[in-house]
């Protein structure tokens, strides 16, 4: 059989470019006189621009990763670090300026706000644009707003849990996002309240050369439970763009959290995005995590069981065409006994793209009676791509049932014969094996990210054909 | 309009650089039965293939006419949307796209139509009744965990969906109990009228007595033997191949 031309073609509304307008960008490269005037842009409290300056510190003081994909073509010399632009944050896409909220509208935000979502935030660049939520959650006392806003208006709750659940020194690239943070939302929901309705972020990265640095703070109180969904794009440029965003999460005792989330970045942005969550007593913490865009990503989303009968799933895909290098995986620590975990990893790869699923497994003496089940499952394309899965695992307990299930493929020639023989042409049939693939992840998403999943899929599999 | 569905005329057909198929001459009617029986590696299957053109099949010599169109060397999907159908001996399993979808989009490809979802619910709940199969297999990923019998069922579910003009059965008779036989016969009764036509291939004798063929042929090593009537099939069932060798 003639293996059919599966050829990179243009991401369509996720490229367009707007003209690189902004109100503000800041010098590229880092110095404390840098991180002070971003701190005195953004208005920052006192505490906060000291801790600014703290994690410059750090950041110059650690090193690379020495492992995973190569990071040497990154020079933070080369990056801006702050851009702000030419909009202040607003309630209304009536106020937004017209080129923006068209991107939004492109990527269907505003529609999606109208039918199902509880509240919507939406950033461009550097800041937040667009915040905005449901009147009744207001009066439960759901806070959702952005995360400036936040470190003035609710100094204690943010003092207490920024950062902390990542520390700056986690890695180098952590402590440049504590030194240069921009945008993010922030949310807490009130014991007790159930919020049933998501609430979404929608990240937009415009500004050539620059970093996104958001700040995600979410705390889900005791009792309470809530679906956040985030969502984040990026035109392609030639230069290299870098995403290092920070995503803390609270689950406290009882409570329930699920966090969607699609990174579809252009395919040259490295993606250096760190996540964790503290999942409290009988509390549970959902990922669902899709990762289709970026030249580099380094994703390792981690759940903390520090809670008696805690749990966790991770159900997650990762997608790498020719040129990407999609190093994702899980991280999780048994930390208390009766929790649980539960990981559903895929990938596809295609055209010479290479994904790594790269995993931790802690357990620690005091989590006895804990279960943890992992399987990954990769699909390659074709016989340049690459695929491979790097799973450690620390246990320290007898006491616990594990299992660890990996399985790479390819798909078969006969297969792809039995799905022709019903008059299904070749690309047809490839693409629907790859979203039958995807499937077991598709499902869990917010059905319009499962929409844009399987949108995504079919643009990455068209072929140069028409 | 000729009457011819389906004409094999002086094909042969390589696998794995071995000669399989070594001049097969076969004409199919519209409204005809036709069996094409044989013993293991006589070239059954690969005659079913080469009709559908599988790429692993590679025809040296010899031509495949379809009504009155040269299909010898189209696409599988393209010969599929003309309109032939082969039932498989092992299908195979797609995870993730359930049997609604995928018949779904499988008749909207064929047909080149919208399918209407209620009426096409519909429409399957029948057959799959018919058929004595669990509607519950609807919404089950297509022909994953799904045991011989339901497999063999559920093509010919789809052979009933898809509605072709020739229906090629490749052992589709195999591994099944005497029920499991009776369902797949009123199957094929089903579909099969004046208009279409049936090839079956097949190594024994079961589904005949449940369905009556106009031809039977006898594929021996490659090249059809004998070709005769259903009193042929008894008279294997009696004797084997043996006087064929």
């Amino acid at each position: 059989m003639s293996k059919s031309n599966i050829e990179e073609i243009n991401r369509n509304i996720y490229d367009i470019k707007n003209k690189d307008e902004y109100d503000f960008k800041i010098k590229k490269g880092l110095t404390p006189e840098i991180i002070k005037e971003i701190s005195k842009q953004k208005n920052d409290p006192e505490w906060m621009k000291e801790f600014r300056l703290k994690a410059l510190d750090v950041y110059n003081k650690l090193e690379l990763p020495t492992w995973g994909p190569d990071l040497s073509e990154l020079n933070m010399d080369d990056i801006a670090t702050y851009v702000k632009p030419k909009t202040g944050l607003s309630n209304s896409w009536e106020d937004v300026p017209e080129d923006i909220k068209d991107t939004f509208d492109k990527l269907g935000i505003p529609e999606a706000e109208k039918t199902s979502l509880a509240g919507v935030g939406a950033q461009y660049d550097s800041e937040v644009v667009y915040h905005s939520m449901k009147e009744e959650l207001i009066k439960q006392g759901v806070i959702y707003t952005d995360m400036e806003t936040a470190v003035r208006e609710y100094p204690d709750l943010v003092k207490e849990h920024f950062m902390k659940c990542v520390p700056v020194n986690d890695h180098k690239f952590v402590a440049l996002h504590g030194a240069v943070w921009s945008g993010g939302s922030f949310v807490y929901v009130p014991k007790g309240v159930k919020v049933d309705i998501p609430l979404q972020s929608y990240f937009r990265l415009n500004s050539p050369e620059s970093g996104q640095f958001e700040h995600t703070l979410i705390i889900v109180d005791e009792g309470a439970s809530l679906h956040f969904i985030e969502g984040c794009s990026a035109p392609k440029y030639n230069k290299v763009n870098l995403h290092a965003g920070c995503v803390e999460l609270y689950v406290k005792d009882n409570a329930y959290l699920r966090y969607s989330t699609i990174e579809n970045w252009s395919k040259n942005m490295l993606n250096l995005n760190t996540k964790k969550a503290i999942v409290g007593k009988n509390a549970k913490m959902d990922w669902v995590s899709g990762s289709f865009g970026s030249k580099i990503s380094m994703l390792y989303p981690m759940s903390i069981l520090n809670g008696e009968n805690s749990k966790t799933e991770f159900t997650g895909i990762s997608f790498a065409g020719k040129g990407q290098n999609l190093d994702n995986g899980f991280k999780v620590v048994h930390n208390a006994p009766n929790t649980s975990s539960l990981v559903n990893a895929k990938s596809i790869s295609k055209n010479g793209g290479t994904c790594t699923y790269r995993s931790l497994v802690r357990v620690n003496e005091n989590a006895k009676n804990s279960k943890c089940s992992v399987s990954c499952e990769s699909l390659m394309l074709d016989d340049i791509s690459k695929s491979d899965t790097i799973p450690t695992s620390d246990i320290r307990t007898d006491e616990i049932e594990f299992s660890h299930e990996a399985k790479i493929g390819k798909i078969s020639d006969k297969t792809i014969f039995y799905l022709m023989s019903r008059g299904i042409s070749e690309e047809d049939a490839k693409a629907m094996i790859v979203r039958g693939f995807a499937y077991p992840i598709s499902k869990e998403l917010p059905v319009e990210y499962a929409v844009e999943m399987n949108n995504l899929i079919n643009l990455e599999l068209e072929g140069a054909i028409g | 309009m000729s009457e011819n569905l389906l004409e094999i005329k002086d094909l042969y057909v390589n696998a794995e650089e071995k000669e399989i198929l070594k001049g097969i001459n076969l004409k199919i009617n519209k409204g005809e039965i036709h069996v094409i029986m044989g013993p293991n590696g006589s070239g059954k299957s690969t005659t079913a293939n080469a009709i559908l053109n599988n790429p692993e099949y590679k025809k040296e010599k010899g031509k495949i006419i379809f009504g009155d169109e040269d299909i010898t060397n189209l696409k599988t999907d393209e010969i599929a949307r003309k309109g032939i159908f082969m039932s498989f001996q092992l299908p195979e399993e797609i995870p993730g796209v359930s049997v609604t979808n995928f018949l779904k989009y499988a008749k909207n490809k064929s047909t080149g139509k919208p399918v209407k979802i209620f009426e096409f619910r519909e429409e399957l709940k029948k057959y799959m009744e018919e058929l004595n199969m669990n509607s519950k297999n609807m919404e089950r990923s297509l022909n994953v965990g799904f045991s011989g019998g339901e497999k063999k069922k559920n093509e010919i579910l789809q052979l009933l969906v898809l509605n072709p003009k020739l229906a090629i059965l490749d052992e589709t008779d195999s591994g099944l109990d005497v029920d499991a036989i009776k369902t797949v016969s009123k199957g094929i009764e089903m579909f099969k009228n004046d208009e279409n036509g049936v090839l079956i291939i097949t190594h024994n004798t079961k589904i005949l007595s449940s369905l009556k063929a106009d031809y039977v042929h006898v594929l021996v090593d490659g090249r059809i033997v004998k070709t005769g009537t259903q009193e042929l099939a008894k008279e294997i069932e009696e004797n084997g191949y043996s006087q064929y060798k």
